[in-house]
């Protein structure tokens, strides 16, 4: 008995099965991230999403790129929304109605890039390269951050951190000089 | 079923999805969730090229981690401009942002 479930679950089985899962995750938690009307539910939706996509990384064999997309993604990204929730109208409001005539455009226009993403995708014969490097260690990773790919790595950080100080700045300073006086009033300088 | 094609039709299927909230939403953090999507399917094009055609499996890994942390800069300069704008109309709705319209 044991023997021939395990027959049937032979290891190639399996791994279309969770792969299979993860596919689902990611395009059902983007389905429920872009048309649900709720932003709480939207932002839910996309962690869902983000841990499709790290379940697809390990499938293309980064274990690394999946676990920094759950710590950054889920980790920080979502939960900075979530911060930004509290802006967003209250749930029991209710809701103007969708347009009919900008839904149907946007569907039209993303189902034309889709159309042709999928024909540049079947159309095109792609060719793996010669010989093709097997060394997916983090180890590997690294050294390459600091050698090859310093500069890189350093105007990376230095946009992060530029950013984030720009966010202080424009959240807390800019913003209360709005309230506080009217606009284009010649108090500009800050 | 686990190989190349499959992978870019995936990524390209969740690039349109996001396409289309960006269009579609109203408030600006469901668009900012939508810009989000998008920039993961380019990054699982990224790792489905790296794994299957580049030379060096190395080299697609940076840069999805670049991809990573520029999508992290993005949502900290977005939540604060939504911030910003917040103070000053009370609302998140981007079509009551129209001041500059002519």
């Amino acid at each position: 008995m044991n023997s021939s479930i395990a027959q049937y679950l032979s290891a190639e089985l399996l791994t279309q099965a969770i792969f299979g899962l993860v596919v689902l995750l990611t395009l059902g938690g983007a389905l429920i991230a872009v048309l649900h009307r709720e932003i709480v539910h939207n932002i839910f939706g996309f962690a869902t999403c983000v841990c499709g996509v790290a379940g697809l990384f390990i499938f293309l064999g980064s274990e690394f790129l999946a676990m920094m997309a759950i710590l950054i993604y889920v980790g920080a990204v979502s939960v900075a929304i979530v911060y930004a929730v509290m802006l967003s109208v209250p749930l029991y409001r209710k809701k103007e109605p969708r347009r009919i005539s900008k839904l149907a455009f946007s569907f039209l226009s993303s189902a034309l890039a889709f159309t042709s993403l999928v024909l540049i995708v079947i159309r095109t014969p792609w060719e793996p390269s010669i010989a093709t490097g097997v060394d997916w260690s983090v180890r590997r990773l690294g050294i390459l951050l600091f050698t090859r790919y310093e500069l890189l790595f350093e105007l990376v950080s230095l946009v992060l951190l530029v950013a984030i100080m720009g966010a202080i700045i424009t959240a807390a300073v800019a913003g209360k000089k709005e309230t506080g006086s009217q606009p284009g009033s010649g108090e500009e300088q800050a | 079923m686990i190989q190349l094609k499959t992978f870019l039709l995936i990524g390209a299927l969740l690039f349109c999805i996001g396409l289309f909230g960006l269009l579609q939403r109203r408030s600006l953090i469901a668009m900012l969730i939508s810009v989000e999507l998008m920039l993961n399917a380019v990054g699982i094009n990224f790792l489905a090229f790296n794994r299957f055609l580049a030379p060096d499996p190395a080299v697609g890994q940076i840069m999805v981690l670049f991809i990573m942390g520029i999508a992290a800069a993005e949502t900290a300069i977005a939540l604060s401009i939504i911030l910003s704008l917040f103070r000053r109309q009370r609302s998140i709705n981007i079509e009551e942002a129209a001041e500059l319209k002519g």
